[in-house]
């Protein structure tokens, strides 16, 4: 391996910085330049950063493996999970780094999604929706589902809410309140559900009207930029279809 | 003074806390969570393989009911657990995993008819019977005579804190996020709450409480590669610590999980060789079976990792830039059975390695995993020394995995755990008024806030940064997989060193509100302590236990080490902890120390063992007509709270 290999290139990674904590503080961008290691992702790379050049730096990791859906931000323009972005998947080595649109901004690359998902969980009740619920004898065998039902709802339930379709969804750019793909894909998951007892007309007035699923333009910058390739074309057209017939 | 008030506050929106959460809101009781992240984002969510109960509805799972479960998960401990508390785990689990079947969960199901599995090595067809069709599946795990871990495909963990988390909302539980607590109020052996920094506005709240439980998860990250979360910082377990009345119990107790990728250390689950894979070294040699004849990569984790550390050391590793590594190999599992089964597996081989898991091998070496010491807790989860300060999930050490933790049996734990402990909340939170005065909040907050201005306002000093990646290197390097005396006494001083050092913490960043460097900052001084109770307790036990290996003392001595290691930070000017044991009771044993029937056994023998066994036959042959039921409670008595108390049900057998 030569000592240039070893050494590795410059990457040159600037970012969007806003602090809203700190009276007066203006957004600009920052560019930081840092030697690239084999194997690097954007957490390792900001991490470098933080410890080594501007401990300022604000950004969200935590299971840093793709699956907790905290870093999503714009990364050259798509928004995308940090962490299992390699460094090297950009020939010119310039990274341009946004926090994700659509979301109340905490500090540069830090973004509360959290607040809107609590918000998205309430308003399409993400949760079985079943009188008996609370009666079932938990000594008793359980209730039988066919194994594909199982599947398909594993399937939608592979969302991790990190936001990457809410920023790449145009209607929602238009309609603040518009719902997004992962509500949608969220109440098709419970529509699916033969354990939650709610019906179609119940559905329909969670999401059928203009700030739900008859608000998608189908643009589909969600199914494009969705780091778990959910299936959510798929599943707004058939819950459009569903809820077309309700009334 | 910003004060709130609450019954039930719980730190920790993992799936521990969130349980726990719901228990004291289902009874009535005021509850809020406080998270460093959104709750769904918590490493819950990264656990992949399953949840361990003994359901008994795959065929391969005939024949399992508790006591099975019960034998495996003390053959894992080592001996080290507590039997009660893994009586009342294993006998609460079944319920568990359906009431998250009712709350959502879609739990992987059986299929009725011949599939194709891989065992051995080997292509086998199974049959699934017909009544068995759509119940709750189970696949093989590690360290278990059954396949007893229930899973949905691969990301069991992300749909049981889903589940929880959804439950929450349902529930109408505050989850305050981006909050931090860092320190306990206490008075006079009561706890009564925390004093809390929002890692927003940089504010300082007191939130009061009649219960408080803990459960921030492991401690992981006192190592340099972890398989951890970056928020697995044991800091939950350091403020209990730093209270100097709460001990931690068993902190040596480090698990080291066989197969993490190799350089970033993210977990490739247990299900890749639960389900067949197979573990090779450079030349493409499957060596488990040469060191373990019987379970081969099937072992309990503790054994699997140090065949692997053996096999390197014997030069049979693969040589890389980041060091010796082996390989994990699924290949012969097919297409169709990763991209369902092991997708997780798939996308992170797609990400991080740029490769194939279908095709190619992948690089992996053991990587610290699970913390099995924690907040020593009673069965009832509360802390024996604190008064209401409670604990659950890997926070804890409550303690039902010892020395060894069988894969599965966490995720199973953090719900039964905070099923049962939540009750228990939920009863202090009706016996209990106490009085406390603002005098003393103020007290613990007005501590707090001139810690941080200190921190804020001194010039020059030490970096947080330098100091967290020396104890995380120390850690690695001599405290690590297999340990002997003259390195971890290296490490025990190179800490008490950090530790002063530690004090002199300086931050460039000078802003009170967000500002992540002061977190780091905050937290470093608290790893430090966590990380000389784990090298301190490791240095004095001189024995091997589960995953606890010392090269100058391999054996197993139950004669003079069957005893939980308790650890106290009595004064903020001491560099150590100071240490008791607790025994454990071989005459209340309902399974005296015995062999695993996997790793090496040498172990030096209790007296006690031999008078408990013939204790044990007496009992039985006393009692010709009890059945096992019976028998176990003449055994091991359990108390739980009375809805957990029932029989469970198994397709074909009842409640027998």
């Amino acid at each position: 391996m030569s000592d240039q290999e070893e050494k590795g290139r410059t990457l040159k990674i600037s970012v969007l910085r806003f602090n809203p904590q700190v009276k007066g503080d203006m957004p600009r961008m920052q560019t930081y330049e840092l030697t690239e290691a084999p194997g690097m992702t954007l957490f390792i790379a900001l991490n470098d950063i933080r410890e080594n050049i501007d401990p300022t730096l604000q950004f969200d990791f935590v299971c840093r493996a793709g699956i907790c859906g905290s870093c999503a931000m714009v990364i050259n323009g798509k928004p995308s999970l940090a962490c299992r972005t390699l460094t090297s998947t950009f020939p010119d080595g310039e990274i341009k780094l946004l926090p994700l649109p659509g979301f109340e901004l905490i500090g540069d690359l830090s973004i509360n999604s959290g607040k809107f998902m609590q918000e998205m969980n309430e308003r399409v009740e993400s949760w079985i929706h079943d009188k008996n619920m609370n009666n079932v004898d938990l000594t008793r065998i359980e209730e039988r589902m066919d194994p594909d039902v199982a599947d398909e709802i594993y399937e939608l339930e592979r969302c991790v809410e990190c936001g990457c379709c809410v920023a790449a969804c145009g209607t929602k750019q238009m309609r603040p309140n518009f719902l997004g793909a992962v509500g949608l894909v969220r109440l098709a998951r419970y529509a699916l559900d033969p354990r939650d007892k709610r019906t179609d007309e119940e559905f329909y007035e969670i999401v059928g009207n203009d700030d739900g699923v008859f608000g998608c333009m189908t643009l589909l910058g969600c199914e494009d930029y969705c780091p778990k390739d959910l299936p959510l074309q798929t599943q707004i057209a058939y819950l459009r279809r569903k809820m077309a017939f309700v009334k | 003074m910003k004060v709130i008030y609450t019954d039930s506050l719980v730190i920790g929106g993992g799936m521990a806390g969130l349980r726990v959460a719901i228990a004291s809101m289902e009874r009535g009781y005021d509850t809020i969570v406080l998270s460093l992240v959104p709750a769904k984002r918590s490493h819950s969510a990264a656990a992949q393989g399953g949840m361990q109960a003994s359901l008994a509805a795959s065929v391969k799972g005939e024949g399992d009911n508790e006591d099975v479960h019960f034998e495996d998960t003390v053959k894992g401990s080592d001996w080290g657990c507590d039997q009660q508390v893994a009586r009342m785990f294993v006998n609460t689990s079944p319920k568990a995993i359906r009431q998250l079947a009712t709350w959502g969960v879609p739990w992987s199901r059986v299929r009725k008819g011949d599939r194709q599995v891989v065992i051995n090595n080997k292509r086998v067809t199974i049959t699934e019977k017909n009544e068995c069709h759509g119940l709750i599946t189970a696949r093989d795990f590690g360290g278990t005579k059954k396949w007893r871990t229930c899973y949905t495909s691969d990301g069991t963990g992300h749909t049981m804190l889903y589940a929880m988390g959804n439950r929450a909302v349902e529930l109408g539980i505050q989850v305050h996020e981006r909050k931090e607590a860092i320190a306990l109020i206490h008075d006079d052996g009561v706890c009564h709450g925390a004093i809390v920094r929002d890692l927003i506005t940089g504010e300082l709240i007191a939130y009061v409480s009649k219960a408080t439980t803990i459960a921030t998860g492991g401690y992981g990250r006192i190592y340099s590669v972890s398989t951890n979360a970056v928020i697995s910082e044991g800091i939950g377990t350091a403020i209990a610590l730093e209270t100097g009345i709460a001990c931690l119990g068993n902190m040596e107790a480090v698990q080291f999980h066989p197969t993490a990728i190799v350089p970033v250390g993210i977990l490739m689950t247990e299900g890749c060789r639960g389900d067949g894979g197979l573990l090779r070294d450079k030349d493409g040699h499957r060596f488990m079976p040469d060191y373990e004849p019987d379970k081969k990569e099937l072992a309990s984790r503790d054994v699997v990792s140090r065949r692997m550390t053996e096999h390197m050391r014997k030069g049979k590793g693969v040589h890389s830039r980041y060091g010796d590594h082996l390989w994990l190999d699924i290949t012969m599992l097919g297409r169709e059975h990763i991209e369902k089964n092991l997708r997780e597996v798939r996308e992170i081989c797609e990400y991080f390695l740029g490769i194939d898991p279908v095709k190619d091998y992948m690089p992996v070496r053991p990587t610290q995993h699970y913390s099995m010491g924690g907040i020593r807790t009673k069965p009832t989860g509360e802390s024996p020394t604190l008064k209401g300060l409670f604990s659950a999930g890997e926070a804890a050490c409550w303690d039902m995995h010892g020395f060894n933790r069988l894969g599965g049996n966490s995720v199973a734990e953090t719900t039964v755990a905070g099923m049962i402990v939540g009750e228990y909340v939920a009863d202090y939170c009706g016996q209990n008024s106490p009085s406390i005065s603002t005098k003393l909040v103020e007290k613990f907050l007005k501590r707090e806030q001139k810690k941080i201005s200190d921190l804020l306002e001194r010039d020059t000093g030490e970096n947080p940064y330098e100091i967290r990646n020396e104890m995380q290197k120390i850690m690695m390097d001599k405290v690590g997989i297999f340990r002997n005396g003259p390195d971890l006494e290296k490490a025990v001083e190179e800490l008490k060193v950090l530790n002063q050092r530690a004090k002199n913490i300086v931050v460039r960043n000078k802003i009170s509100s967000s500002n992540p460097e002061l977190v780091d900052a905050i937290r470093v001084g608290k790893m430090i302590k966590l990380a000389q109770c784990v090298a301190y307790g490791a240095m004095l036990r001189t024995e091997s236990r589960g995953a606890h290996s010392r090269e100058d003392f391999p054996e197993r001595n139950d004669k003079e080490w069957l005893k939980k290691t308790l650890t106290y930070w009595r004064s903020e000017d001491d560099d150590l902890p100071e240490v008791e044991y607790e025994p454990l009771d071989i005459s209340k044993m309902e399974m005296p120390p015995g062999s695993r029937g996997y790793g090496v056994d040498n172990t030096i023998p209790n007296p006690e063992t031999e008078k408990r066994m013939a204790e044990i036959e007496e009992i039985k042959k006393a009692h010709p007509d009890a059945d096992r039921f019976e028998i176990q409670q003449l055994l091991n008595p359990i108390d739980l709270p009375e809805k957990f108390k029932g029989k469970n049900e198994r397709i074909g057998r009842g409640f027998k």
